[in-house]
């Protein structure tokens, strides 16, 4: 069992949040964001191998991988680490290889919720409303639409 | 997307920001309705709703049809899935992602207890 993804994307503004809980202490949430071997273990879509050129997790330092697809196709991603406080906050930037200017501002608050467990706040901060659709449309590989529960979810979390 | 795609699934998003149409689409996704059914669980008048679902009919969110006098209403999948799509696969990658981490977690706790801070 899995804890739920809450997913935010307002209507006329540029920005993507989502928040998600642990069962696991803030420590290690924050390590398996900053230990490039545990970093290439899950970061990404799940059917890509995620390859690390370079990944120094802490202020001013940057990260570059590539994603490559089961059918061989490459997807590189480079940034910035602009502010990494350790098991407090991260705020970085993301860029696409295939979109170079697109850059994106995110923002990862890590929160200790006490008994082992923590909460994981994030707010990608996209150029403009296409950057951020567009983004999402062609950057990412996955399924599709699964019918309308998924539906009532996306409309129901949409605006409340 | 060109931008004549851009300018619908901008009216469908503004027919989408308000509480009782999403409702109704809620409603309309497990089946045609009328518009007295649709009307039933809301505390405002027919003719209100009969409006909600004209924006909704503008936005292509739904069809009504000429069945005699039940018209009911149904829902346009097409359209609801051409706006759903790209925050559906944003959702499924974030949620795998995430269903990673977990694991990579689990699996550093069970080697050498929440503290295995010497695992690499």
């Amino acid at each position: 069992m899995s804890n739920a993804l809450t997913l935010t994307v307002p209507e006329g503004l540029p920005f993507i949040d989502f928040e998600r809980e642990f069962d696991f202490p803030v420590s290690e949430v924050f390590r398996a964001h900053k230990d490039p071997g545990l970093v290439a273990q899950w970061l990404g879509p799940r059917r890509m191998t995620m390859t690390i050129d370079h990944y120094d997790f802490r202020t001013g330092g940057s990260y570059r991988y590539t994603h490559t697809a089961p059918d061989g196709s490459a997807y590189r991603f480079n940034g910035v680490f602009h502010t990494v406080r350790e098991n407090d906050l991260a705020i970085q930037t993301f860029e696409f290889d295939g979109y170079p200017d697109v850059v994106s501002i995110e923002f990862l608050t890590f929160e200790d919720l006490g008994g082992g467990r923590c909460r994981l706040r994030a707010r990608a901060v996209y150029p403009s409303m296409e950057a951020r659709d567009g983004m999402a449309q062609s950057g990412m590989e996955g399924g599709m639409s699964e019918g309308y529960e998924r539906l009532e979810e996306v409309l129901s979390g949409a605006k409340v | 997307m060109d931008s004549s795609d851009d300018g619908e699934l901008d009216a469908a998003f503004l027919a989408l920001a308000d509480p009782v149409r999403r409702r109704i689409i809620a409603r309309l996704s497990r089946g045609p309705a009328t518009v007295n059914e649709l009307a039933e669980p809301f505390a405002i008048t027919k003719q209100a709703v009969s409006k909600h679902i004209q924006v909704l009919e503008q936005a292509q969110l739904v069809t009504r049809t000429r069945d005699a006098q039940r018209r009911p209403v149904h829902l346009n999948p097409a359209r609801l899935e051409a706006l759903t799509a790209w925050i559906d696969q944003y959702r499924l990658v974030r949620e795998g992602q995430f269903r990673s981490l977990d694991a990579v977690l689990e699996t550093r706790a069970a080697r050498g207890g929440t503290q295995a801070k010497d695992a690499s």
